[in-house]
């Protein structure tokens, strides 16, 4: 029987919105007070969800500690208290929307070696969130 | 098509081991959770019926119906029981959060009079939940470990 199993993490982080080929006036309309130029921060939920058949010896999709392992290494330990934008190579040339990040994120995870990765999840606040299951994007860059 | 859910907590306690590894073994894989004298949880559980409104009652399903359901086939099984003691159908199993949710998808599935089982969410913690779609993939999902 294919069962998702879901775990929440939180990390803390800070970013600009802001698109250098655009002009001052334009990422102010765009991002509003996401543009501001000294960033702001955001406590982000990740939800990463993982695949697969429990294994019959331990009644286990993955081993928590395997996954928390795994998702402290790949993304909690270079992400949490960061500045996105600067700290994170692929934010010097994107946008660090949670869009984006949902995406780098999923990139980041998918080879943990011992479920599939199913989504990533974000909340960037309780009233935002943002999901990716690793579709094509068919994005224009 | 609609989607219906219903949710019910319980409470519970369970251990991991496994008779076929060592002491050392179960420690080690199963870590805290192979306390001997077992642990517990408040385990939230949502229940999740797809189906068409019925046109002379506007409802997938009486919810009341699913709710006495629930009550039979879940609360009166499972809530205030030492899963792995007291609940015959995962004998034999570690009561895990993935094998719980399997062994209530397999007690539900024939009980739903109208409409279908689409999705059996259990919460073990606020931050750590399994989604069982029976022997169904999941929307856009995939069975066992396919990564590109």
């Amino acid at each position: 029987m294919n069962i998702h199993l879901t775990r929440r993490y939180s990390l803390s982080a800070s970013h600009r919105l802001h698109n250098p080929t655009l002009g001052e006036a334009e990422n102010r309309r765009i991002y509003g007070k996401c543009n501001n130029p000294y960033g702001h921060g955001h406590n982000y939920v990740i939800e990463v969800t993982v695949s697969g058949a429990p294994e019959l010896a331990t009644g286990m999709v993955a081993s928590l500690a395997d996954l928390d392992g795994f998702v402290k290494r790949e993304v909690l330990d270079p992400f949490d208290h960061r500045y996105l934008n600067e700290e994170i190579p692929l934010f010097r040339e994107r946008v660090p929307t949670t869009e984006n990040l949902c995406v780098e994120i999923y990139r980041r995870l998918r080879s943990f070696p011992h479920a599939h990765l199913e989504r990533i999840r974000i909340e960037e606040t309780a009233l935002n969130s943002f999901e990716y299951s690793g579709e094509p994007l068919g994005r224009t860059e | 098509m609609l989607y219906i859910t219903r949710k019910i907590e319980f409470s519970a306690s369970h251990l991991y081991h496994n008779p076929a590894f060592s002491a050392e073994e179960n420690r080690r894989i199963f870590g805290k959770c192979n306390n001997p004298h077992g642990h517990g949880h408040n385990y939230t559980l949502e229940v999740t019926v797809a189906g068409a409104p019925d046109p002379a009652t506007g409802m997938v399903l009486d919810l009341n119906e699913l709710k006495d359901i629930l009550q039979r086939e879940i609360i009166d099984r499972m809530d205030h029981r030492f899963l792995n003691y007291e609940v015959p159908e995962l004998s034999g199993q570690i009561p895990t959060c993935e094998n719980i949710a399997a062994v209530i998808w397999r007690l539900l599935e024939p009980r739903i009079s109208k409409g279908r089982l689409h999705r059996v969410r259990l919460y073990e913690t606020a931050d750590l939940f399994v989604d069982c779609y029976g022997e169904r993939n999941g929307a856009g999902s995939s069975t066992g470990k396919r990564n590109p």
